[in-house]
């Protein structure tokens, strides 16, 4: 965080909302982007990623709250008088005019010399790899070479941040890798904020400085895809970034930092500051951190039944049933397998249970029931 | 106006012929022979009695050159040009209107431009000429408000024949526009906003050149009719403004010429080739045009 507060705020979204008829699809967002850095929206689809985007390039207008880019509130700006330019998942290149019409088209808006557009167009387009191709139509090009293409035109303006609504949905799963990787490699040569949306998680933790997450319309979290992995703080987080096991209940017993939970197959001793005597937590605890072991575990009172094992490549799966019913995902690398049908005790190494409230979103979200009715 | 795609029969005629022989009798006798018919006629001469006899003769194509007629093809080429101007300056805005309404109806205001078109539109001209008459409505209206202390002579001149030109064949450029504009990508109005562009820059650099086919196949088909319209210029203009029809019309009745009613056909069928080439040249679509 310390990291951070140094950087320059470029883009500042505090306290917008968006609210279409009677459906609200951006809820209370605050977000700070800062400069240089690959920013990018993760949420499943109809979460409020593009209408997001299309507040931040003035396609829409919020129904509350303020967007200020560079400091500057941006609400009475038309989408071009800001600074801001966007890739559009559909290309949205302009068909009547060749590829070095589509990428001059920004120069040219900004009355730059002929001589000089020239020259800029050329070199983005020896940028993009697309050198050779400025007097095709888009028509005349393959999806990957209409996506550089756009991205080409929307970055000759230099604008401060460039936002990308998914723009790679459109390619096949080979290309799309090489294109992240050349976007990521456009984003660190050019030095230019990048808000990126997308609903693929491999690519926004491959690709993102930081990663937000949203879900119907609210923010979850904002951290490096490192801290979304390993410390999620809501339950909607550890869910959705990659697999994890969790368990919810309640805190029975603490003390110090030490604290018994109780779930409903079993309890578990656990570490962790921030919750008193009767919270409501859920405890999230990632596939390859989970551990079995044939005989009981100090400290743990989950027991399970071995309902499945498979070898995926080198990683052995199991999957072990609770008393409840729940089934607990464990991976490892291989090792010895157990009979199916076997007995087997759940536990972990210390740190690697992450814990989250959720008294506070069941309270907010009786809340929220309440006022909307 | 979906494209059909050019289908070759090579394996299997039979099903070909089933498909394509019923289109090909009907045109032969309902295209192809009357032209036919019309061309040999506009070669036929008269005799003393106005009869028609097969003599051939070019004399009916030299008498095309006739001051009188240059007048007419003069007067029927501005009348058209004008109204094809107007129809595009009114139904450019109003196709717009109509194709990039949020509003949820649209396909309603659509329809209330289509339905008048589907009465007779010799009766909606005489409406026209009733409203604008000397005794009519709108004489009536500026009498009651003592705008005139005389009736106004409104009609009988090149105005009101365009204006019934204009009447008559506007839907026939908003189809086309509409259909044009409707099927314009909103995110590239969007992407030129984003890159800088402000409205009026948008509208000369996307819209328009996006959206020109529309307006060339509203052109073709709004100027061409106009050329023939002959009650039009019968009802409204009142034999000041005479289009090419009029003259057509004039030597199958009152003439009583058919070979040079033949031969002014002809020319003009000519023209409306020239025009459409010229179209397609331009390269216009010709499913646009609905043919
Ligand atoms: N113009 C609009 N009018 C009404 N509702 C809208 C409008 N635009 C978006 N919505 C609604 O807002 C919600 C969020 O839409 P948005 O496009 O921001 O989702 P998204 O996160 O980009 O989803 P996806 O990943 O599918 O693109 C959706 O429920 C959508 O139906
Ligand atoms: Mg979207």
């Amino acid at each position: 965080m310390n990291v951070e507060e140094d950087k320059k705020v470029i883009v500042e979204i505090k306290g917008v909302n968006k609210i279409y008829g009677s459906n609200h699809v951006v809820k209370d967002l605050d977000l700070t982007v800062y400069e240089g850095e690959f920013l990018t929206l993760l949420g499943s689809s109809g979460c409020g990623k593009t209408t997001t985007l299309r507040m931040v390039a003035g396609f829409e207008e919020p129904s509350s709250g303020i967007i200020r880019v560079e400091g500057e509130d941006i609400q009475n700006k038309e989408p071009f008088e800001r600074d801001v330019n966007t890739v559009f998942q559909s290309y949205a290149l302009f068909p009547h005019m060749t590829i070095y019409d589509n990428v001059a088209y920004g120069l040219k808006m900004k009355k730059v010399k002929k001589a000089k557009i020239k020259e800029k167009v050329m070199n983005m387009l020896e940028l993009v790899q697309l050198g050779g191709f400025e007097r095709r139509y888009p028509s005349q090009l393959s999806g990957g070479q209409k996506q550089r293409v756009a991205i080409a035109r929307a970055l000759i303006n230099q604008p401060k941040v460039l936002l990308l609504d998914e723009p790679l949905g459109a390619l096949d799963l080979k290309l799309r890798k090489q294109m992240q990787l050349e976007l990521k490699r456009l984003q660190r040569k050019l030095n230019i904020t990048f808000i990126y949306v997308t609903h693929d998680q491999e690519e926004a933790l491959t690709m993102s400085d930081r990663i937000c997450i949203m879900n119907e319309g609210v923010l979850q979290q904002v951290g490096t895809p490192v801290d979304i992995y390993e410390s999620p703080q809501t339950k909607f987080v550890a869910t959705f970034i990659g697999e994890t096991n969790l368990f919810e209940g309640s805190v029975l017993e603490k003390q110090g930092d030490k604290m018994r939970i109780v779930v409903e197959p079993g309890d578990f001793k656990v570490r962790g500051g921030g919750f008193n005597h009767g919270d409501m937590v859920a405890v999230s605890v990632r596939p390859e951190r989970m551990l079995y072991s044939e005989s009981p575990v100090e400290g743990f009172g989950l027991m399970g039944i071995v309902k499945e094992q498979v070898y995926v490549g080198s990683v052995l799966k199991t999957i072990v049933v609770l008393s409840n019913g729940n089934e607990i995902k464990i991976e490892r690398l291989a090792g010895q397998e157990l009979p199916t049908g076997g007995q087997v005790y759940l536990y972990w190494n210390d740190g690697d249970a992450k814990l989250i409230h959720t008294f506070d979103n069941v309270f907010a979200q009786a809340v929220e029931n309440i006022v909307m009715k | 106006m979906k494209k059909i795609s050019k289908h070759t029969f090579r394996s299997n005629t039979l099903p070909a012929m089933t498909t394509v022989g019923p289109v090909s009798l009907w045109l032969l006798f309902f295209v192809a022979i009357p032209l036919l018919y019309v061309l040999v006629m506009s070669f036929c001469s008269l005799d003393e009695s106005y009869n028609v006899v097969f003599k051939f003769t070019a004399e009916n194509y030299a008498r095309l050159m006739d001051p009188n007629y240059i007048q007419i093809y003069t007067t029927s080429i501005l009348v058209a040009f004008f109204t094809t101007v107007l129809c595009i300056i009114i139904g450019y805005p109003f196709s717009f209107l109509i194709a990039r309404t949020k509003w949820k109806h649209k396909a309603l205001l659509y329809m209330m431009v289509i339905i008048p078109f589907w009465t007779n539109s010799l009766i909606r001209i005489y409406g026209w000429r009733t409203f604008l008459g000397t005794g009519g409505w709108l004489n009536h209206m500026l009498l009651m408000l003592h705008i005139t202390s005389e009736p106004v002579e409104f009609l009988f001149n090149k105005g009101t024949t365009v204006l019934g030109m204009v009447y008559c064949l506007f839907p026939f450029m908003v189809l086309p526009l509409y259909t044009a504009i409707e099927k314009l990508d909103s995110t590239l109005l969007e992407a030129s906003s984003d890159l800088g562009a402000k409205g009026s820059v948008t509208f000369r650099k996307i819209i328009l050149p996006l959206t020109m086919s529309g307006v060339f196949s509203g052109s073709i088909m709004v100027f061409i009719p106009c050329l023939g319209y002959f009650f039009v210029s019968d009802i409204l203009g009142g034999g000041n403004s005479d289009v090419i029809g009029n003259l057509i019309e004039r030597q199958f009745q009152s003439g009583n010429n058919w070979p040079l009613g033949a031969a002014l056909s002809i020319i003009l069928i000519l023209i409306t080739l020239l025009l459409v080439k010229i179209y397609q040249k331009l390269g216009g679509d010709m499913d646009s045009l609905g043919v």
